[in-house]
């Protein structure tokens, strides 16, 4: 492995560690992401002269202190003394973390803390545990590097000034705060896989990869909680259809027309290897654990045909039960045409007219099952609103598409 | 750290058939969170205020001192009461705001001071 390779897979698996570390050591963010970054343009000027260390991450750590506290002294200001007391010493009481006392575990429930706006969690989430740099973050939510620069640098601000703490929640407050950071990786991973930009590719596998790989890191640091397992069974179920998702014209394919031989079976076989491993259990599933086995009901079909529906729709009752959001009812009567036929499911839907007049597969939805009724000249109009309000590229073709197939 | 704890009426006094204050329910349960807050340690001060028709606005930076009757800002929404917490983080002054806010039946923003 050449030395540029060697800092590559350090920042990939180390950031986050050296982050944590500093933070909790000086508990403060800017100052560890400051120093974390100046070691790793360190290791990238030293490693090729000198040689790869032995131990890449405990090097980085060791760098990334004293970086913090060079910093520190040149900075010389007047809360100094304050500092110079927790270069010196770490002496303050470790609270005993059972088996999660993990600083990376710290370090992501502060940057997803309920008290942040969402996008700024997921801006600070991705710069300070997964590393991606300030532009990279930009680029993916299609803001000014300036403006991004600047709602991490306030929400960093906020955390100091609110006293934000560096610490992993109380086992009672637990389950809400691990939602919250589900709902944060969730949310980098949708837009990776719709992405929202008239100019962007249709599917950024850039984030849909970080948000896969964090998931990853916080199921490492979680192993026993089942909505974190079915997080990732979902992402990895959603992300095996990639390569059949988008055409070569750059149009969505729906589930129903996907080549499933173009589907990654390795990612299959762990989303369901996690989903049966959730099953086993017998807990009660949450959210994302019905999500996934939803998605596994589709990966196991290899024929659209094969789909056990009448499982979906059963699926979907139990979800409707956790969340009974329109969004969730809407998926739900998709299944329930395949069940019951477009005619009930139609019903169904409309009841949804109020609440989901603004979403785009609100009028996907109808257009489809006005198509299938017959009713072309309303199934025309429902595609045009749906396309209208499509931020995705590739839908909004597919869309248009199904729209100029129907006659009459 | 301390946190101020502020109450903000949106017309609840209004609906209770009151100009400002509390209803007698609602300062039963603010007594009992109150005697809660000082029992634990988080207390520092706390005060129900008169309302916005009495306030008076000042400014006395120029020659002379201009005086306006109302508060600073007109708006429908006012600053009802607070509290002033010592705790040790925002997590447990947001769960110590929280409880608060059932107690006395509003919303409330919760802000450090510096």
């Amino acid at each position: 492995m050449s030395a540029a390779d060697a800092v590559a897979r350090a920042h990939r698996d180390e950031w986050a560690r050296v982050v944590a570390s500093l933070a909790k050591r000086f508990g403060d963010l800017d100052l560890a992401e400051e120093s974390a970054a100046e070691a790793f343009a360190t290791a990238v000027e030293r490693w090729p002269a000198d040689g790869v260390p032995p131990n890449p991450g405990a090097w980085l750590t060791m760098t990334a202190n004293r970086k913090a506290i060079d910093r520190i002294r040149r900075e010389n200001k007047r809360d100094d003394k304050h500092r110079e007391a927790l270069v010196l010493s770490d002496d303050e009481p470790h609270e005993p973390l059972g088996a999660i006392d993990d600083d990376r575990l710290r370090l992501i429930f502060t940057c997803c803390h309920p008290a942040l706006a969402m996008e700024s969690r997921v801006a600070l989430t991705l710069r300070l545990v997964g590393g991606l740099t300030m532009p990279e973050i930009a680029r993916a939510f299609l803001v000014q590097e300036s403006a991004m620069g600047q709602r991490i640098t306030r929400a960093k601000a906020k955390i100091k000034a609110a006293g934000i703490p560096f610490r992993v929640p109380s086992a009672e407050d637990l389950p809400e705060r691990v939602s919250g950071v589900l709902a944060v990786l969730f949310l980098v991973f949708n837009e990776g896989y719709l992405a929202s930009g008239p100019d962007t590719d249709p599917v950024r596998d850039d984030l849909t990869a970080e948000a896969i790989r964090l998931t990853r890191l916080i199921r490492a640091l979680l192993p026993e909680d089942g909505e974190v397992a079915g997080m990732l069974a979902l992402m990895l179920l959603i992300e095996a259809r990639r390569p059949a998702r988008v055409s070569a014209s750059g149009e969505l394919v729906t589930l129903d027309e996907q080549d499933r031989g173009a589907w990654n079976e390795s990612l299959i076989a762990e989303g369901h290897r996690l989903v049966r491993e959730r099953l086993a259990t017998g807990a009660a599933p949450g959210r994302y654990q019905l999500l996934a086995a939803i998605n596994a009901v589709h990966t196991s079909a290899r024929d659209i045909r094969d789909t056990d529906w009448s499982q979906v729709v059963a699926l979907y009752d139990q979800l409707v039960r956790l969340d009974p959001s329109p969004v969730v009812a809407l998926n739900r009567a998709i299944a329930v045409a395949e069940v019951d036929g477009p005619d009930l499911a139609l019903t169904q839907v409309d009841r949804l007219a109020d609440a989901l007049a603004e979403y785009h597969a609100f009028h996907a939805t109808r257009a489809d099952l006005l198509r299938r009724l017959g009713r072309s000249a309303e199934a025309r109009e429902e595609y045009g609103r749906a396309i209208e309000l499509a931020g995705n590229t590739a839908e909004a073709a597919h869309l248009a598409r199904r729209r100029d197939q129907l006659r009459g | 750290m301390q946190y101020l704890i502020s109450v903000i009426d949106e017309g609840q006094a209004a609906a209770a058939g009151s100009d400002y204050s509390a209803t007698p329910e609602e300062d039963a349960a603010i007594d009992e969170f109150n005697a809660r807050l000082q029992a634990e340690g988080y207390w520092v001060f706390a005060g129900g205020l008169g309302g916005p028709d009495a306030a008076t606005t000042i400014d006395g930076r120029g020659a002379s001192v201009v005086m306006t009757d109302g508060p600073f800002v007109e708006t429908k929404e006012f600053l009802a009461g607070f509290w002033i917490i010592e705790a040790p983080d925002l997590d447990v002054a947001l769960k110590l705001a929280a409880e608060g806010s059932k107690a006395c039946n509003r919303k409330i923003e919760v802000r450090p001071f510096q």
